[in-house]
């Protein structure tokens, strides 16, 4: 008989031997009263000299168990069916605990996405980026890159990348696509296999003249081509050039940006075919990134020195690269002390710990305030022969129980909603992924979490049970031996929890004031009422020259639509599609050396009427007209900030500056300061140039941006863009958004903050709710029948009630005050990430002292309610 | 020999597989049920021996899981419904290496405890 046939069979042999037990002493008996005695003697006498039969049964039936094995069981199925038997209890208890893992889960599985998980490339510890500068810019130019790769001796391989926004055609259709230009090297220092084809190294570079190959991501390869194998050797255009299909990357690589998924790679030196302008000639033209895989046995220190050689070397031969200096990091956030997503990850990470520490000090309350109502249950066990370890390995396994259940609940919610979050694209099209969902890290996070809170808070009973006076607790049927003292353990769980929940409170006031503020920044122009129709005329493959008569065509067209009551061109618009900053120098500068610029300005080249159009008040000067092109003098219009940080005064027209040594600028007109690309304090010079000019008189921009101004329904005007702009350029897509949800883009960090910690807030504050609720109808209840006597002997019901909530109160107050001075601190960290935070803010603090108060109110309203009710005479007749 | 003390269960082998060797040798004879083999453990020490009743059935239990006895229920002469219990092969050989260490063992006390000839 195997032990699985046995443990079906088991309740037979157990049946069988109980009757067998009874045959045996029906057949004494009968042999007693055979030999003279009663029979009400004899049953005695065979009961007698049989033993206890309870007892020989249960030993009998142990022969064919595991007694570990199935006591544990036992003791598991005990406890569960205790907890079914306190639904309450047992409800609160899990989802406290589910609460609690849960927003860990969740913030863990962020934090492990975005900085934890290396890149997924063989050795990631190996792969270091290089920053620059005192600043630690991660951009570098290609002329430098290429020094750098060339001279350096402690890296076994240089990379570079940049970022690509090419109109993709396949098979005749057109869409907008994101791909990164890489150096040749780039999947081989990676270390990288393709699933099928093959990559291009650094054999294939030849300049301009190399072979135009295109690696497709595998999502990429999924959606346009259906996992087809016969894509290799397939031609698709990037803005109309050909380029080859080599090979589909792997389905686990997607480049070396955490957050950007790129939909192809190609060579770097080929990007220029596709931009149109060339980025790899100058050492100015900064926009690439550089990473490298350290030399087997060499140090990130030992690199770092020898590049700096290299660097030092580099800026003794270039004017250009004076004063460069390079430093090492980790690849993406996790790389930068400073990252503001690392920042604000760390910070939320810590917060919700805090929820976590708050439900477990909250379940430490619950438990020990059930072990002291289970005081005299456990005491009768305990006299019944009980030994303590059993009492306790139950106690223990209850909680075990429950934390596992709730951890397991927790995290089943966490992960419903981070696969939410996952499909999050906050930023319109363009590929951005948040890599969350939870691996086997987060999972086992999860699970020590909960078994560690469990058995922390399953063991603080135990010391109640250990020190356990039988007798006087049989008698009193209460036991808490020290529940008189001034202070005990679970008053400091409670200021914890009161502390953790002011910090959260605060923190979310704090975001959501920042919010709120930045909501009524005054922008310096009007959205509300303008939609942006987006176009790239290099996906159609036009130049510069080309594109400025199809821009004047596009606005007439639309100027025609019936309903549109203004439009204008740009190459940008505030908060949509930021076109760079450009380096300002004095007027009368000759050395162009960024060291010698006054500062960088952010530029938007336009055409006539574009302020009029977008509300942009003119203080002085004059719009741009259609004579203001390349055969006309170089004209601008700065804003109040550009005006007085270069010449010190508002009427800055007729003032002149430079950009380079043909670039020079007379100002014609300035306006108002404004926001610009991002919310934020400080006002930014900026300037507005000739569409029709281009900047300098020679970049002119392919990119355009219809603003249209109009009454019309959105549903109605998108179609009428979509048609008029389609029909004048059919092979380019189009987009149509209106200009306030680019605005609204702006918000997202600060939305998302006030989201998390909102949240965050929310569940500490139901979990203080609980914890004061809690403590104080334990004060109640405990102190109930000497309150009553108190009131027979004439106290005063509101004094009876002081004295009974004075502890809960007084830890409120403590803990609020310990939890503002946290709360203040944190905020400070949360003005890096949401705009416009200000901690000291006099409102928030009047807001966090408020809301505390309120809490206090309701948690303790009811118990006080029940103090101040008492009927000491008929609790006294009850006890 | 031991002596149980019904007071005490947890003495109720002095060494361990003491009873169990009385009942296989007991069972050796012929098949028997339970409370046969008390009443016959009793007589064949001559009432020197007090085995406690109950004591035998865990015993049995652990024989029947080792597969050292094999048990049926039958109807006694008696007209009674008995669980009788048959020795296996499995038991005739445990009780023959059993008996041998336990003769062994009884030589070596008897030895330390004879007078010292001198």
């Amino acid at each position: 008989m195997n032990w699985f046939k046995q443990l079906f069979r088991r309740g037979q042999i157990y049946s069988d031997l109980a009757e067998e037990i009874e045959e045996h002493l029906g057949e004494k008996i009968d042999a007693l009263v055979a030999g003279g005695m009663s029979r009400k003697q004899a049953e005695f006498a065979a009961k007698r000299e049989f033993g206890n039969v309870t007892r020989i049964e249960e030993q009998g039936r142990e022969a064919w168990m595991w007694p570990n094995a199935e006591n544990l069981l036992d003791d598991i199925r005990f406890a569960i069916r205790r907890l079914t038997r306190s639904p309450g209890f047992a409800l609160t208890a899990i989802m406290t605990l589910a609460l609690g893992i849960g927003a860990n889960v969740i913030v863990f599985s962020v934090l492990n996405g975005v900085i934890l998980r290396p890149l997924a490339v063989p050795s990631p510890e190996n792969i270091y980026q290089l920053s620059r500068g005192n600043n630690a810019s991660d951009y570098h130019s290609y002329p430098d890159y290429v020094d750098i790769r060339d001279r350096d001796k402690s890296m076994s391989g240089l990379i570079a990348n940049g970022g690509l926004t090419a109109g993709v055609t396949i098979d005749k259709a057109t869409i907008p696509s994101w791909g990164v230009t890489a150096s040749g090297n780039y999947f081989d220092v990676l270390n990288v296999k393709p699933v099928l084809g093959r990559f291009f190294h650094a054999s294939d570079e030849r300049g301009l003249a190399s072979a135009a190959y295109i690696v497709l991501s595998n999502d990429f390869w999924h959606r346009q081509f259906g996992a087809s194998d016969s894509v290799l050797g397939k031609t698709v255009r990037l803005n109309q050039h050909p380029f080859t299909v080599i090979g589909v990357a792997g389905e686990d690589f997607r480049g070396t940006d955490v957050f950007f998924w790129p939909d192809y790679w190609i060579p770097i030196v080929n990007a220029e075919q596709v931009t149109g302008w060339s980025d790899l000639c100058c050492r100015d033209h900064i926009g690439i990134q550089i990473m490298g895989r350290l030399k087997p046995g060499v140090t990130p220190q030992q690199a770092t020195e020898s590049l700096n050689a290299v660097a030092h070397q580099m800026a003794k031969e270039y004017p250009k690269d004076d004063g460069l200096t390079l430093q090492l990091h980790r690849p993406g956030p996790a790389g930068s002390k400073h990252d503001p997503t690392r920042l604000a990850l760390t910070g939320i990470m810590l917060l919700a710990f805090m929820v976590l520490l708050a439900a477990c000090a909250n379940l430490a309350t619950i438990f020990a305030v059930r072990a002291a109502d289970r005081s005299s249950e456990l005491a009768v066990r305990l006299a019944i022969g009980a030994s303590r370890g059993t009492v306790l390995r139950q106690l223990l396994i209850e909680a075990v129980v429950v934390s596992i259940v709730g951890g397991l609940i927790g995290s089943l919610l966490a992960r419903l909603l981070l696969g939410f979050l996952v499909h999050w694209q906050p930023f319109g099209g363009f590929p951005t992924r948040m890599p969350i969902l939870p691996d086997f890290r987060v999972y086992f996070l999860a699970i020590a979490l909960s078994l560690a809170s469990g058995i922390f808070f399953g063991l603080l009973p135990a010391r109640q049970v250990w020190r356990t006076e039988l007798v006087q607790a049989i008698k009193s049927g209460y036991v808490l031996s020290s529940s008189n003292r001034r202070f005990v353990f679970r008053d400091l769980l409670l200021v914890i929890q009161i502390v953790v929940c002011t910090v959260l409170v605060t923190a979310s006031l704090v975001a959501v004031r920042g919010m709120v503020r930045a909501m009524h920044v005054p922008l310096g122009f009007q959205p509300d009422g303008v939609t942006l129709a987006e176009i790239d005329l290099s996906m159609a493959g036009y130049t510069g020259a080309q594109a400025l008569p199809l821009q004047k065509k596009m606005l007439d067209a639309t100027a025609a639509i019936p309903g549109v009551t203004a439009v204008a061109v740009s190459d940008s618009a505030p908060f949509a599609n930021n076109s760079g900053d450009w380096f300002i120098y004095r007027w009368g500068t000759t050395d162009f050396q960024p060291s010698h610029m006054a500062f960088s300005a952010m530029n938007f080249l336009t055409s006539p009427g574009y302020l009029e159009l977008s509300k942009i008040p003119l203080i002085s000067g004059r719009d741009f007209t259609w004579h203001d092109d390349q055969k006309s003098p170089l004209v601008a219009i700065v804003n109040r900030t550009f005006a007085r940080k270069l010449f010190g005064t508002d009427s800055a027209v007729g003032q002149r500056f430079a950009m380079w040594a043909t670039a020079k600028y007379e100002v014609v007109g300035v306006v108002d300061d404004g926001q610009y690309g991002w919310l934020n304090h400080e006002p930014q010079p900026i300037m507005f140039l000739p569409l029709a000019q281009g900047v300098g008189g020679e970049v002119m921009s392919k990119y355009t941006i219809v603003s249209v101004r109009s009454q019309l329904p959105p549903d109605q005007l998108s179609g009428a863009l979509q048609r008029t702009l389609t029909g004048i350029e059919p092979r380019v897509p189009l987009t149509v958004r209106s200009w306030s949800d680019f605005v609204d883009r702006a918000l997202i960090p600060a939305r998302t903050s006030v989201v998390a910690l909102g949240v965050l807030g929310l569940l500490a504050a139901m979990l203080a709710i609980t914890g004061i609720f809690g403590m104080a109808s334990y004060a109640v209840s405990r102190r109930m029948r000497e309150q009553a006597i108190r009131m027979a002997l004439g106290a005063q019901r509101v004094h009876v009630m002081r004295s009974t909530l004075a502890r809960p109160a007084l830890i409120l107050l403590g803990g609020s005050a310990l939890g503002i001075a946290g709360g203040l601190l944190s905020g400070r960290i949360l003005a890096h990430i949401v705009s416009f935070a200000t901690p000291d803010d006099p409102l928030v603090l009047g807001g966090v002292m408020l809301t505390m108060t309120l809490l206090g109110l309701i948690a303790t309203w009811i118990p006080a309610r029940r103090a101040f009710g008492l009927d000491p005479s008929q609790l006294l007749r009850e006890s | 020999m031991p002596i149980a003390d019904p007071t005490k269960s947890g003495q109720r082998d002095l060494f361990r597989g003491a009873l169990e060797m009385m009942i296989l040798q007991s069972l050796r004879r012929q098949p028997m049920h339970g409370y046969a083999l008390v009443q016959h453990i009793q007589q064949r020490s001559n009432d020197l021996l007090q085995v406690e009743e109950g004591s035998l059935y865990p015993a049995l239990q652990r024989m029947l899981r080792e597969k050292l006895v094999k048990a049926e229920w039958e109807i006694s002469p008696s007209r009674r419904r008995v669980r009788t219990y048959t020795i296996t092969p499995a038991g005739l050989r445990h009780l023959e290496r059993e008996v041998s260490s336990f003769e062994q063992m009884l030589t070596g006390i008897n030895l330390v405890l004879s007078p010292v000839e001198s």
